[in-house]
């Protein structure tokens, strides 16, 4: 007895080194993800001066807002604006819609054909048909520069039917449809009157995970659509800081608002990113729930 | 009444007879919730216009394709395109980089998630876990866009944040995006800051289920906090690794085209074309359907070979495996 006291203390004293390394360890990893974004915030409500001549470390310096107000100025922002929050409503009630109407017959045990189903649903993981003919099929279906371009290719995804069934299939007890049926309740009404209900947590998930993929999207843009007025948030985002063109300015304004430009860079990024964060804190509790049910079965 | 009659007849007929019953039932059964399959068809629409008409439409990569002539009334190529795209002076320049590209990125991708996961699981204190946890999470939530935008904010040789901090130890700023070499760096490492935090949802949740008695059991036998976790933690979440690797093994091809797209400039082509962004230029923006429809299925049938092997060497080696 004595013996294993001792080394019990021994081993702590290296134990607690260890958690001391842990804690380091875990304190420059906060530090390596918490900068950048740190310094984006700053950079957006810093001078431009301040920004291009790189005197923003931490903190922003020579406060101002002017970032802001430059990007509410332009127009093609505020249409890019617009699309994108008409893409993520319609495009996220389309896809929870559909995603539901998939997952709930799944998920009952007396649907024939089910294990069909999920083999097509998983294999499309594994296989697809490539690029072009996917392009092909949305072009011979004229829907090439149109707003169901943004919305229906991608309205189904197979990892949140999965996740959907498996809630379904966990939190509907068999004896409730046993019970409903005896009743005389249609299967339509079934879902209405008790499965919807019971299924808000699961309804959470889903919008918040295809609103999240609808906001950010920006590759069914970039090859479907040709008119700038269809355009996403993200597409002009790309001409604006990727591609450092906005048809919007002429090259005198280019010359002299070089450095403002690159401020309303960093004000650009945060005004963006903003719908998605004001929700973080629900994104972040629902998607972490819905991987989890996502990893019980896949 | 009829099955109790059948029953006295011998167990042959029983047989036919109860699959009789049970066909008719099973209509019946259908026929009696045809509302589910009534639903079930505007998904399935869905899934068969967009998933498997596409794979059909993979005929054209064997086919001189003409818009005029449509996908069916186009002439046959053969294997015409796939023996031009593997003898094109860009096929091993493209393989090099697209697997070089996706291995680095998938062995330092899947182990900082464990080794985050892992050091989180030692922490005591729920707050700073909590902490920890929201704050690696957040960056996942950028949209790629954005993520290459402040990838090229930030590395920029004018007044960019990394070479001002380079520039505080004396080092002149370095124009990291124009040279090839950094690319592949600077893709892997940019999604390590974006995706590690959230990729250890799974496996902190895996580490809450490790049983309670081993710990004890390992306490008993004096092992230190380091050995619990080489012993009880990492053999304990290791079915799930297996699965994610598997699972990552099968994007090997298709990874981020979305984000080498966007980071690519003229420089830095040499190291940063890969198979997907080849697909798009030649196939899209060259209308070169054909030809970038073989490239594209050449990509998916490397990627399908990938994701069955692995899965059937973890069969093999231990039991946990996708199907």
């Amino acid at each position: 007895m004595g013996k294993t006291k001792n080394t019990s203390i021994k081993e702590s004293k290296v134990d607690r080194i260890f958690i001391g390394a842990v804690y380091v360890f875990l304190v420059l990893v906060l530090i390596a993800v918490l900068y950048p974004l740190i310094y984006i915030v700053s950079a957006s409500f810093s001078s431009a001066s301040a920004v291009t001549s790189g005197r923003v470390w931490l903190f922003p310096v020579e406060p101002t807002l002017l970032g802001y107000t430059t990007v509410f100025k332009n127009p093609q922002i505020l249409q890019g604006f617009s699309n994108s929050l008409f893409y993520t409503v319609v495009g996220t009630f389309i896809s929870v819609t559909i995603t539901i109407m998939l997952a709930y017959p799944l998920s009952r045990k007396t649907f024939y054909g089910r294990k069909l189903i999920m083999i097509l649903l998983v294999f499309t993981m594994i296989f697809d048909g490539g690029l072009i003919p996917l392009y092909l099929v949305v072009k011979n279906l004229n829907l090439i520069d149109t707003i169901w371009a943004l919305l229906l290719p991608s309205a189904l995804a197979v990892f949140q039917v999965i996740i959907a069934r498996t809630f379904f299939q966990s939190t509907i007890p068999d004896e409730l449809v046993e019970a409903s049926e005896m009743d005389g309740c249609s299967d339509i009404g079934f879902i209405f009157k008790v499965v919807l209900p019971l299924a808000k947590p699961i309804i959470a998930v889903l919008v918040l995970m295809y609103a999240v993929m609808k906001w950010n999207m920006y590759f069914d843009a970039l090859i479907y659509l040709k008119s700038d007025t269809l355009y996403p948030l993200q597409l002009i985002l790309r001409s604006i800081l990727i591609l450092n063109t906005d048809p919007s300015a002429n090259i005198e304004d280019i010359l002299k608002m070089q450095g403002l430009k690159e401020l309303m860079k960093y004000s650009l990024i945060v005004i963006s990113s903003l719908p998605v964060l004001v929700l973080y804190p629900f994104v972040q509790k629902h998607f972490v729930k819905g991987m989890l049910i996502g990893s019980v079965k896949g | 009444m009829k099955a109790e009659v059948v029953n006295q007849q011998g167990i042959k007929n029983v047989g036919i007879e109860k699959e009789i019953v049970t066909k008719s039932s099973k209509w019946k059964k259908i026929r009696k919730h045809w509302q589910l399959y009534f639903l079930v068809v505007i998904p399935l629409i869905f899934l068969i216009t967009f998933k498997y008409v596409p794979m059909a439409g993979i005929l054209i990569a064997f086919k001189d394709y003409s818009v005029v002539k449509g996908i069916f009334g186009s002439e046959w190529a053969g294997m015409k395109y796939f023996q031009s795209f593997f003898e094109s002076p860009n096929f091993s320049l493209l393989l090099k980089n697209t697997l070089g590209l996706s291995i680095y990125g998938l062995i330092v991708g899947f182990i900082c998630p464990i080794v985050l996961a892992l050091a989180l699981n030692e922490v005591q204190n729920g707050r700073f876990k909590k902490f920890v946890q929201t704050v690696t999470y957040a960056p996942y939530f950028i949209s790629t866009v954005i993520m290459v935008s402040i990838i090229i904010l930030f590395l920029s040789p004018n007044a960019g944040i990394v070479n001002n901090i380079l520039g505080l130890i004396g080092i002149e700023p370095i124009n990291f995006l124009g040279n090839p070499s950094y690319f592949k760096s600077i893709y892997v490492w940019s999604d390590v800051w974006q995706n590690t935090g959230y990729a250890t949802i799974i496996y902190l949740a895996a580490l809450a289920g490790v049983d309670t008695q081993l710990y004890e059991a390992a306490k008993v036998d004096g092992a230190n906090r380091f050995q619990k976790i080489m012993n009880v933690d990492l053999p304990g979440i290791f079915p799930i690794i297996i699965v994610l690797l598997i699972l990552n093994v099968g994007s090997i091809m298709s990874m981020g085209f979305e984000k080498i797209y966007l980071l690519q400039n003229p420089l830095n082509t040499n190291s940063s074309e890969v198979i997907s962004t080849y697909v798009y230029k030649v196939g899209l923006l060259g209308a070169n359907f054909s030809f970038a429809s073989a490239v594209g299925l050449f990509n998916s049938i490397v990627n399908f070979i990938l994701i069955f092997t692995a899965n059937k060497i973890s069969k093999r080696f231990s039991s946990s495996s996708l199907w």
